[in-house]
């Protein structure tokens, strides 16, 4: 492999939105009403679209044949590398616009500084996808403070979902040793830096939404390193389906 | 619309032939996805960029411009390039008219995008009745580039091409 940190590091980027992507795409005929099931659905096609730049990407770092459908279909559960985040069920629509939120808040200022990349492949599919993903937050915004701020039930249901999504959040600043490498090369992006922002963002757009800011200092962790909740097995069961039952299709 | 584009003028009526498959009216030239298609020895090399990341289109576009160029006597080979990024801004005026008298508003520009799609301001025009009493049903439509708006006026609903930029 020409720069196996490089391929790791990649694989950082596109694993989030890979699940996220399968996540969204399963509401596909679920949503609470047509115009927020489409919503989804794009925002899942425009996940989906990135990675496949990504996979297809560290499939030629890779250099050993692999195409981009082995890399996003046929690696085990511990070799994906998502945050725990992304992984969390679709449990109601709360829940889901919840969970887009907190990943797209920091999706945009991830993207933003992986746009200055020194590697061009990365600063240009960083470059595409933030107008993509400015969308999937504005989305996701919307309905933090349409139901935050709606009526007693839906207020319930979006603090329910922050307070339970919460604990998630602070691996999406860990650094990898591939990230910490990348960010020495001025390739990578130096997540830790993005911390503050991140939390300024999110606690504005909760207190607009009447929502209180969760106080927990107790944070999960393991995503970065293959250690995941017991909900990723059964969504690669389904992610992994097909490619596993006819070998070598393609997408 | 667009500087940088490299494309062989003998290319160019080939090329305007072949459509979006899913805004059948508009014609990629049109729509400013090719960058370069230079004739080299016998093979033409075509330069593509994607709309929207995860637009299905893209690769059936490649296959028309490949069966295209293959009807007049060329053999191609199509490259995707993300750099730079596609923007709403090298749809030519003829291709917005083209959408327009399809039935999608065209798009404005990306502050006027961020009223209408955030802030409720009255801005695009109603593909039926030209009335501006419009406003946004949903952020997303029936494809990426798309959101759904409808008329107060004549009560039609239609899509609105989103800015991208």
């Amino acid at each position: 492999m020409i720069n196996e940190n490089l391929y790791k590091y990649i694989l950082g980027i596109a694993d989030n939105s890979l699940i996220l992507g399968q996540r969204l795409g399963s509401l596909t005929g679920h949503g609470p009403s047509l115009e927020t099931d489409i919503a989804c659905t794009n925002m899942s096609l425009d996940l989906f679209g990135q990675v496949r730049s990504y996979y297809q990407y560290a499939a030629k770092i890779a250099g050993d044949n692999r195409t981009e459908d082995d890399i996003a279909m046929l690696r085990k559960e511990r070799e994906y590398v998502n945050v725990l985040l992304v992984e969390q069920p679709n449990t109601d629509f709360a829940y889901t616009m919840a969970r887009q939120f907190l990943f797209d808040v920091y999706h945009l200022l991830f993207l933003q500084e992986l746009q200055k990349s020194k590697d061009l492949t990365l600063s240009a599919i960083a470059n595409k996808s933030i107008k993509e993903v400015s969308y999937h937050l504005r989305f996701s915004t919307d309905w933090i403070k349409r139901l935050g701020d709606g009526t007693a039930v839906s207020h319930q249901k979006m603090q329910d979902a922050i307070d339970g999504l919460w604990t998630y959040t602070d691996e999406l600043f860990h650094q990898t040793e591939a990230d910490k490498a990348m960010v020495a090369e001025g390739i990578g992006v130096d997540v830790t830096l993005l911390k503050e922002a991140y939390y300024e963002k999110v606690n504005a757009v909760l207190e607009e939404a009447t929502l209180e800011i969760p106080e927990s200092k107790w944070f999960q962790k393991g995503g970065k390193k293959g250690i995941h909740t017991e909900h990723l097995g059964y969504l690669l069961a389904e992610l992994q389906y097909m490619q596993r039952a006819y070998p070598n299709m393609e997408w | 619309m667009t500087t940088e584009q490299n494309i062989d003028e003998i290319l160019i009526p080939i090329l305007e032939q072949v459509s979006d498959p899913e805004i059948p009216v508009l014609s990629i030239m049109d729509m400013g996805v090719v960058r370069s298609a230079v004739i080299e020895k016998d093979m033409v090399k075509v330069q593509i960029t994607p709309t929207y990341s995860g637009c299905p289109a893209m690769d059936v576009i490649g296959d028309d411009i490949k069966s295209a160029l293959k009807a007049a006597g060329y053999d191609s080979e199509i490259e995707l390039i993300l750099a730079p990024a596609w923007t709403t801004d090298w749809i030519t005026p003829r291709g917005r008219k083209a959408l327009e008298d399809y039935g999608i508003a065209a798009p404005l520009n990306a502050e006027a995008d961020k009223d209408v799609l955030l802030n409720g301001k009255r801005l695009v025009k109603c593909t039926n009745c030209g009335s501006t009493n419009t406003r946004l049903v949903s952020q997303f439509g029936s494809t990426a580039c798309k959101a759904q708006f409808q008329c107060d006026d004549c009560q039609e609903p239609f899509d609105y091409f989103k800015c991208l930029k």
